[in-house]
């Protein structure tokens, strides 16, 4: 089976953002990058899923240089290859999701993984995007798949409860936290990635569809008040609740 | 160009959700600013009844009915909802940021070749343009962003803008869909049961490593039940198995911005303090004074839960006897 997985790199989730002096974008001082913590399951879907039915897992990052250091990661838990679509990062999800599409259809695998969204603008509709424009079935935040032959049975996240989804390949599968246990990469694994090589194209992105006016921090929330020490305070709080803040 | 909205409603059990009611208002702001009409697009449900809409302001609905579209199917809904905007020429599409309306709005977005903004939180109307906000890093920052296409696809968070009463009659129209394309298909729901789901909860009770143990997780949950409010769990408690994944708060869990957020025995990692931030109001129950959720809490109380929990069930009682 032909797998594909896609790969965010982003901000610790650990890290303190500040706006950069554009006023439009992150300050990068200080950053420290991660694989986005969702395609860690998506990662692990695939080589699952590789392991199943044979075939190959290729990752797909898009993004600059620095990416390559997720993308050695993924190579080191045994994605077979992997390739860098090396652009100026933008906010702009549809650009994006246009040149990953672009790239997929190419490789025209059977299953696309990607995370359920990546931490940092947090949009959640890059599978989606994908997914429509390739014409491919697909499901979001899937906490549970079986695949037998080419239908696939997937358990979506939703308020208060998870969905049964049935459908077919090809598909595009975005992976919630609890779809699997994602592993570690063995020193073999690691050796064997140093090996590997990471095809790098450079790319254009399309004209955006929307455009950044400004970043902003939100307001500081002012402390509040400590009502006290131990459970006497309990009368209090309660009645703050009640009459101030009338929450209760 | 003439602008035109279409609010897509979602209903889950025959009942439309309280966030597809904030939708309706917030398209009723954006039309006066517009000076154009709106309507409502449902599909799915066994609804004849639609006078609760009018309720909210919305003078037209057009439901597309077929039994096999009860439940969710992207495919089915995305092409329903994208050639009805088309033919009836909708340039604004909007839908509640719930789990349907993250999963549709992008795809509708494809079809419409449509900038999409999702889960805005605020917006403004500037030299002929709305101008979205929206939290990005979980809330750690917000950025204000322009849609530059003609056609518009935009999501609002749920539980931010408020559903507004007034009454309006209403005409709706009903569609039987033929053949519907039912490639996704869902084919069962598994509710968890009957509980409140952190992210629709106007109240939320959380637990962290302070709790000691998962069985201590009783005296949180006595506290929600009170309350009549959803739990909620740090990221370590998660991690550890004491809870599942779906209660997390924060940047790897879910963002949420109830009327009340009880934090006990959460400390206030970076990435909790991101996800629950924006509560209207915050309490909480620490041992350590110099806990960062201290920081952000609107009251506190520093000591042992333990002590803390039973007294402040059996104070809500009595207030709710009242």
């Amino acid at each position: 089976m032909k797998i594909v997985v896609c790969i965010s790199h982003v901000p610790d989730t650990a890290s303190k953002i500040n706006v950069a002096a554009d006023g439009k974008s992150i300050d990068q001082n200080g950053l420290t990058y991660i694989i986005n913590p969702y395609d860690e399951f998506a990662v692990e879907e695939a080589l699952k899923t590789k392991e199943k039915f044979g075939g190959e897992v290729k990752a797909i990052s898009l993004g600059s240089d620095v990416n390559k250091e997720s993308l050695r990661k993924v190579l080191a838990m045994g994605v077979d290859n992997a390739v860098l679509l090396k652009t100026d990062v933008v906010y702009d999800s549809f650009s994006l999701a246009k040149a990953l599409a672009a790239e997929i259809k190419n490789l025209n695998p059977e299953i696309v993984f990607m995370g359920k969204q990546s931490v940092d603008f947090d949009n959640s509709i890059t599978g989606q995007l994908v997914a429509e424009l390739l014409d491919y079935n697909s499901v979001s935040v899937v906490v549970a798949l079986t695949i037998e032959g080419n239908k696939i049975v997937a358990e979506r996240e939703i308020e208060g409860g998870k969905e049964v989804v049935q459908t077919e390949l090809p598909c595009v599968i975005t992976a919630q936290k609890g779809l699997n246990e994602p592993r570690y990469a063995s020193l073999k694994g690691i050796m064997a990635a140093k090996k590997k090589i990471i095809e790098e194209k450079n790319i254009d992105l399309e004209n955006p569809l929307t455009e950044i006016v400004k970043i902003k921090k939100p307001p500081i929330k002012q402390a509040g008040k400590i009502v006290g020490n131990d459970a006497s305070a309990v009368p209090e709080l309660v009645k703050l609740l009640h009459e101030e803040a009338k929450v209760i | 160009m003439e602008n035109k909205i279409l609010v897509v409603l979602e209903q889950r059990n025959n009942q439309i959700k309280k966030a597809s009611l904030e939708t309706i208002s917030v398209a009723n702001e954006f039309s006066k600013y517009l000076n154009c009409n709106y309507e409502g697009i449902l599909i799915g449900g066994e609804i004849n009844d639609y006078s609760h809409l009018g309720k909210y302001n919305l003078n037209k609905v057009t439901h597309f009915a077929n039994s096999d579209l009860n439940t969710y199917s992207s495919k089915a809904y995305t092409k329903i909802i994208s050639e009805f905007a088309k033919g009836q020429n909708f340039n604004l599409v909007l839908i509640a940021n719930t789990s349907f309306g993250r999963d549709l709005a992008p795809r509708i977005a494809v079809k419409l070749n449509a900038g999409v903004s999702v889960d805005v939180t605020e917006f403004r109307f500037e030299d002929g343009d709305f101008i979205f906000t929206r939290p990005i890093f979980a809330g750690k920052a917000l950025v204000e962003t322009k849609l530059l296409s003609d056609n518009k696809v935009i999501s609002l968070r749920p539980n931010t803008f408020k559903a507004i009463e007034s009454i309006t009659e209403i005409n709706s129209q009903k569609i039987n869909v033929e053949n519907p394309d039912l490639s996704v298909r869902v084919t069962e729901i598994k509710q968890a049961n009957g509980k409140v789901d952190v992210a629709e909860a106007e109240i939320i009770v959380s637990g962290g490593r302070g709790m000691k143990a998962p069985e201590n997780f009783g005296l949180i949950e006595n506290l929600a039940d009170v309350l009549n409010a959803a739990t909620g769990a740090s990221r370590a408690v998660v991690d550890a198995g004491w809870r599942p994944h779906s209660e997390q708060v924060g940047q790897t869990g879910k963002t949420v911005s109830p009327n009340l957020y009880v934090a006990v025995g959460i400390s206030g990692a970076i990435q909790h303090l991101a996800g629950m931030r924006s509560s209207k109001c915050i309490v909480a129950i620490n041992k350590d004074k110099d806990a960062p959720i201290f920081q952000i809490a609107d009251y506190g109380i520093v000591g042992d839960a333990f002590e803390i929990l039973p007294t402040l069930i059996d104070e809500i009682k009595k207030l709710k006897a009242e």
